[in-house]
């Protein structure tokens, strides 16, 4: 298990997003679209923290807020103290030294008509580098700390593997040494074995550079394993939030509930009593509610009158997690918490197969 | 399933230009296109008497070839290869002036409304249309009417009404360059926008706009020399390709032949910038486009050649009666190949599986395992040239190899249905729900139009959708993804199939959706007796509706057993790795077990056990001999020489546990 | 089990249908009857307002012209007054266009006769030819395109050279050998000359073929290259291959699944090429001297007969406003998402 004691919770947070919102314009005839409702997040030096949710939860669109890639409409986001809310080109190249990203899609984040050393060099001059060979060196220190040849600095991208293009990435985004890495679903668009070795990478590369990540992902498998702590979203606002074993042992939203009993567990036992789970669980959609109610009130099966009239407030847990939601305190049974504790250390090939590829 | 073919076909070099050199075609155009500015520079200097010959010498007029006079003479008795040649200048000049105007307003402008989108895009796109109804040619004549017999003006005129396609082209080409994540990084690591035009965008556009200006300039020659023609931009004796045409229609009776060498000239230079788009085109979408998928005409001549086909096929259906409670499907040695520059390419290699009437079973595997193709080659829909070389797929007692197109057509769809990874392009977008529904219905179960319309709501309540008759009036693109898989599954089910393929269902849905849509399968598995067979990457997919699951490596057939002993006890150490590579079952923050290597491709399959090279308990007798699939116990086969060490380690890790 | 999902996508059209305007901007005909409207009155706005301004540049001014070097200097400030080109630019562009709105161009200068009578009397020359020409492109051009797209083999090669040799070859140029041909050698057809359909049915589409054929041969080539490349697309789309894995037969797939999906990008064509169709009546009514807009519009440029230049101008571009239109209802027609999005 990930001990939170390795993380410097004491120190500053290196970023610190308050009361973030990002609001879409989507044409004259459309109202605006708030992807972004309100949500307030840290990470510090050398911790993980990560993002997970369903697709159009605002997930993605938080990190391209730290990014500088979405209209922020209100709220404050401050790296290592420094405000970057509104960050301009200058500002922008002075913390991407500190900020960078990897995104999903690894055929889209490296331009098909520039070699590979072109781009991992991009950031350095970016950065004002100018001795070639200085570049060169440091192009090849990344490629190979990623496992790549060096030989692949002069080869076009159309060469590579989907994998092998994740890792030409992560290169892409270590090349200044930022502090904090943001990763967009980095191994979504991957196969199951070539994401092992994109999440085990990733975790060596956070101890040797002292790395935080901001790891987003639909997939809670994938963020539970990298992440210290974890943050649900839903429909642009934060659900629950708290210690990642905490969240996933007892989870005290109710959508967070839903979100881990509807992933199907790979082990046909264990998943047939999920499934009992997810059926008593299951419930029809309630009539919409108005603006100021919980987002999640209207598929929410224990949802009460005053959960369609005023929206939550994050809450403190004996756990230590914070949900926003009313009723937590009355859903706190036996029976629904302890949801995912078990199921883990259960699991047969978990020791003697590790040793497969060593 | 094409990728396969280009991924093999690896592209050398991205120097566009250089592969352009290589092409013959393309050398013929551009050499052509340079011998014809070199006329235009040089013959008014050669024949510097002809821009101003009234009349030539009037006894040798009208004459056809000569020695003296190749191309004849025309009416005024002057040489007409002269007058063609020197009236290339003014031709060329009218298309350089145009085209320095369109280019000059057009890749700006183009570039600034695709990467900054906003207002000016706004204001671009709305005058851009403008500019596409109003008629140019008039608008030419106008300003024509007060700059008398004005080259330049006509062509900036035409230049100007012309650019807004190339604004328009490059729009659309910057646009989703603009989006891609490339350049987000780019604007992450804080490069000025000059530098991301100039590097990351104008490289990636480049191809589309020089095809769309060669274009374009074969336009600008058409509309110059129609002026010409029409005597408005060029002073009386002087020649232009257009003129001498005019010329020609005038003598039509007397001299028929003189229309034809400024024709053939403006022709040429025509076909010269339209090959050369078109080879330039060719030659940017292998350069970085890579693996795009081009449709082959061979692939919709499929469609077509098979509405010819009248009879054809051998039938073989029921030559031997199967007994019923044997497997509903049963593959055996299905193999399938494409046909390659190096020969046929082996991509499946003798699949061999069964599903029972009511039973589900899952196809699991990772990219380029063959899953999907193995799947699609069951309804005879395989793309990309593939085909189906041995083995025997029986449906029902019949063997669907070899059969007719046509007789295909009569198990899709009715007896076999099929769902696929992405329902919402999977219905025409064009059609209402309940329109595409009817139309299966009426084909499968010869229903009429009104009972179809009863019968397609029906079915949509058989998926469980809320207010069926509602979303049966919904075109495509108003449901959501939840919705549109419901929807696919109805259609599946509209010819009462006994089989269902399901080509990873839920692989583009939300987990909570994917829940639901996972219930309904079962069910209709469970209540309807409907076998499955589930095509899917995910083990925890497989693990939640399976009761039997079929392993695929690199096109094979790795492993087959039942549900709970393929995930406690795995016989195949490919199966074993991957289920070990899922985070879903290790310690947080544990170094994962992975599996080294890549997947090798088609072609460079080993000859033994394809997963050897990868594999940690791999001996040299995995690749002396082809491996065959071995059974542990009756229910299990495994295509691997070491289960037993397998097994054992797995025992000893229920030793461990207890 | 029912979700979120699917409620909120059956909620939404209704919330998008309440926010509209209007009850009967709610008839999708009737908005892309009126976006097309709107969207005419700036461009005969700018058209006119382009023109009339390029107009007043011509060195030394109408009554110049009119009067001829000859005339006298009171003659001509007289002229100047009675053609309002005393005062200032814009008050003589907004009496033109007064004027304009109720249907009056002015008088043309060579002529001296209403520029509208002048253009009335030979609209149905052009729009005969206009009319014709984007049948004959409808039909041959998507007939042509989906052959193409169907068959490999001699017969699409032989529409793919076909299409290639109408884009290189002028209009102008191909008349010339079609009159060669059929007129000067077989004398099966008029080599010049208009009918109109009062007259004859049968002489008007005689003299309508050959101009027919030299201008809508472009257009041809550019809708049947446009089909087949819209063809070939939606053949390879997933929903072909679902309702090709239904059973539905090919004949079927093309004609009803592919066709009409196809038939929205024919249609932007179609409304590029009618646009150009327009431009090349200019050159065929000179070749076959037929009585048009286009060959006026020629003579007129001769003469720097300005007032009837803009006005037929204004007569084209209302052409293209109507023309587009008729493309728009088509598109909303074959494509419901323009309807609903």
């Amino acid at each position: 298990m990930i001990e939170n004691s390795s993380v410097h919770r004491d120190s500053r947070p290196l970023l610190e997003v308050r009361d973030l919102g990002v609001v879409y314009k989507l044409g004259r005839r459309r109202p605006p679209l708030q992807a972004v409702d309100g949500v307030s997040l840290s990470v510090a030096p050398r911790e993980t923290v990560g993002i997970v949710g369903e697709s159009g939860s605002g997930k993605s669109t938080i990190g391209r807020a730290i990014l500088g890639l979405a209209p922020i409409d209100r709220g404050t986001i401050s790296l290592a103290g420094d405000d970057i809310t509104h960050a301009g080109y200058g500002q922008r190249r002075k913390i991407s030294a500190d900020l960078q990203v990897i995104f999903q899609d690894p055929y889209s984040s490296l331009n098909p008509t520039r070699t590979i050393g072109q781009t991992l060099s991009e950031s350095l001059i970016a950065q004002g580098h100018r001795s070639r060979s200085e570049i060169e060196a440091r192009v090849a220190t990344m490629l190979h700390r990623v496992g790549m040849s060096e030989d692949a600095a002069s080869k076009y991208p159309n060469r590579f593997s989907g994998g092998q293009r994740q890792r030409i990435a992560i290169a892409r985004a270590l090349m200044t040494q930022p502090r904090l890495v943001i990763c967009d679903e980095p191994t979504s668009a991957l196969d199951l074995s070539v994401q092992a070795q994109i999440l085990n990478l990733m975790r060596e590369l956070q101890d040797e550079f002292q790395l935080s990540y901001l790891f987003i992902a639909h997939d809670l498998a994938v963020v539970r394993h990298l992440s210290h702590r974890i943050i649900v979203v839903y429909k642009g606002q934060v659900m629950e939030q708290g210690a990642s074993n905490t969240v996933y042992s007892f989870p005290a939203h109710p959508y967070t509930r839903a979100l881990l009993s509807a992933v199907p567990v790979p082990d046909p036992v264990e998943q047939g009593s999920w499934r009992e789970l997810r059926l008593s669980d299951a419930s029809e959609a309630r009539a919409p509610s108005g603006e100021n109610a919980c987002p999640f009130a209207s598929r929410c099966p224990h949802a009460v009158a005053i959960c369609r009239t005023s929206r939550p407030a994050l809450e403190e847990t004996p756990e230590g997690s914070s949900v926003a939601c009313h009723r937590w305190r009355d859903l706190r049974t036996p029976a629904t918490t302890a949801v995912r504790n078990n199921g883990i250390s259960q699991v047969p090939q978990s020791s003697p197969s590790n040793s497969i590829g060593a | 399933m094409s990728a396969i073919t280009t991924a093999t076909e690896a592209i050398e070099s991205p120097n566009a230009l250089r592969r352009l050199f290589r092409r013959p075609l393309a050398l013929a155009c551009i050499g052509y296109l340079l011998l014809v500015i070199l006329v235009a520079i040089l013959a008014p200097v050669i024949w510097p008497g002809v821009d101003h010959e009234q009349a030539g010498d009037l006894i040798r007029a009208r004459q056809g070839s000569t020695p003296d006079h190749w191309f004849g003479t025309d009416a005024l008795g002057r040489d007409v290869l002269q007058r063609l040649l020197v009236g290339t200048r003014v031709t060329m000049v009218g298309v350089v002036e145009g085209m320095v105007v369109v280019l000059a307003l057009g890749v700006p402008l183009g570039v600034i409304a695709g990467y900054f989108g906003g207002l000016p895009d706004r204001i671009l796109t709305w005058i851009s249309d403008l500019t596409f109804s109003i008629p140019g040619l008039i608008v030419i004549l106008v300003v024509l009417s007060i700059f008398k017999a004005s080259l330049l003006a006509a062509m900036i005129t035409f230049g100007l009404l012309v650019s807004p396609h190339l604004i328009r082209l490059v729009r659309s080409a910057t646009l989703p360059v603009s989006r891609e994540l490339y350049i987000e990084a780019a604007r992450v690591s804080g490069l000025s926008r000059f530098y991301i035009l100039r590097h990351h965008v104008l490289p990636r556009i480049a191809g589309p706009i020089i095809v769309q200006a060669s274009f374009l300039a074969a336009a600008i020659l058409l509309v110059q020399s129609g002026l010409a023609y029409l005597n408005l931009i060029i002073e009386a004796p002087a020649p232009s390709w257009g003129g001498m045409i005019a010329e020609g229609l005038e003598n039509i009776s007397s001299q028929p032949w003189l229309i034809w060498p400024p024709g053939i000239a403006i022709g040429l230079t025509m076909l010269a910038f339209l090959l050369l788009s078109d080879q330039i085109r060719d030659v940017g979408v292998e350069t970085w486009q890579g693996p795009r998928r081009r449709i082959r005409r061979k692939d919709i001549t499929q469609v077509q050649a098979a509405a010819l086909r009248v009879e054809g096929g051998r039938s073989d259906s029921g030559d031997d009666g199967s007994p019923a409670e044997v497997a509903l499907l049963s593959m055996e040695g299905v193999r399938v190949s494409v046909s390659s520059p190096g020969g046929e390419l082996t991509i499946i290699e003798g699949v061999t599986l069964d599903v029972r009437v009511g039973e589900t079973v899952g196809l699991v595997g990772e990219s380029g395992s063959g899953k999907t193709m193995t799947a699609m080659a069951i309804l005879g829909l395989l793309t990309g040239g593939a085909q189906i070389t041995s083995g025997e797929i029986r449906f029902a007692g019949r063997n669907l190899v070899g059969l007719s197109e046509q007789q295909l057509r009569r198990i899709r769809g009715s007896e076999i249905g099929l769902i696929s990874q992405e329902p919402m392009v999977g219905f025409n977008p064009v059609f209402r729900i309940g329109t595409q529904l009817e139309d299966t219905l009426r084909l499968h179960q010869g229903m009429t139009r009104r009972q179809a319309r009863v019968a397609a709501i029906d079915l949509l309540r058989r998926v469980r959708l809320p207010d069926p008759a509602a979303v049966a009036r919904r075109y495509p693109h108003e449901l959501s993804g939840g919705m549109a898989q419901r929807v696919a599954i109805a259609r599946a089910l509209s010819g009462n199939p006994t089989l269902l393929i399901a080509d990873e269902p839920t692989t583009a849905l939300d987990v909570t959706v994917q829940a639901e849509i996972l219930e309904l399968l079962r069910e209709l598995a469970h209540d309807e007796r409907m076998a499955i067979l589930l095509v899917s990457h995910d083990w925890g997919v497989i693990a939640d509706v399976c009761d039997r699951a079929v392993v695929m490596y690199a096109g094979q057939v790795v492993e087959r057993a039942g549900i709970i002993p393929i995930f406690r006890e795995p016989m195949h150490p490919y199966t074993a790795a991957l289920l070990s590579s899922n985070p879903h079952h290790a310690i947080p923050g544990d170094v994962l077990p992975t599996i080294p290597g890549t997947v090798p491709k088609p072609g460079a399959w080993p000859v033994g056990c394809h997963f050897q090279a990868r594999c940690r308990l791999s001996t040299t007798e995995c690749g002396e001999a082809k491996i065959p699939m071995l059974q542990p116990t009756d229910e299990r086969e495994t295509r691997c020489l070491h289960f037993r060490v397998l097994a054992q380690e797995s025992e000893l890790v229920e030793v461990t546990r207890s | 089990m029912t979700s979120l999902d699917v409620n909120v996508a059956l909620q939404q059209p209704q919330v998008r249908r309440g926010s509209r305007i209007g009850g009967l901007l709610r008839d999708p005909i009737a908005q892309v009857i009126t976006r097309r409207i709107l969207f005419a009155i700036p461009l005969l706005f700018v058209v006119s307002a382009l023109s009339f301004v390029l107009m007043r540049l011509i060195p030394g001014d109408p009554a110049r012209q009119i009067l001829g070097p000859s005339g006298s200097p009171e003659a001509y400030a007289a002229l100047r007054e009675q053609l309002g080109l005393d005062l200032p630019l814009y008050q003589q562009y907004w009496d033109w266009l007064q004027n304009a709105v109720q249907g009056n161009l002015g008088t043309s200068i060579f002529r001296g006769e209403s520029v509208v009578d002048i253009l009335n009397q030979r609209l149905p020359v052009t729009f005969s030819l206009l009319f014709l020409s984007l049948l004959v492109t409808l039909i041959v051009g998507v007939t042509l395109g989906v052959l193409s797209a169907v068959r490999g083999g001699a017969t699409g090669r032989g529409i793919d050279v076909l299409s290639q040799l109408g884009f290189i070859l002028p209009s102008f140029w191909v008349a010339a050998v079609l009159v060669s041909i059929f007129a000067v050698q077989l004398r099966l057809l008029p080599a010049v000359g208009y009918v109109p359909i009062d007259d004859s049915v049968a002489d008007w589409l005689r003299s309508l073929v050959l101009p027919v054929a030299a201008i809508a041969l472009a257009s041809v080539a550019a809708v049947a290259r446009q089909t087949r490349e819209a063809m070939l697309d939606v053949l390879g789309s997933e929903h072909i291959r679902m309702a090709r894995a239904n059973g539905i037969p090919p004949h079927r797939i093309l004609l009803r699944y592919a066709l009409k999906p196809a038939g929205t990008r024919v249609m932007t064509m179609l409304g590029l090429e009618a646009v150009s169709l327009l431009g090349g009546t200019v050159f065929i009514e000179s070749v076959f001297a037929m009585p048009g807009l286009g060959s006026i519009a020629v003579s007129a440029t001769y003469q720097q007969d300005v007032p009837l230049v803009v006005g037929v101008t204004v007569y084209f571009t209302i052409l293209v406003v109507i023309v587009n239109l008729i493309v728009d209802l088509m598109y909303t027609w074959l494509d419901p998402r323009v309807r609903t999005a």
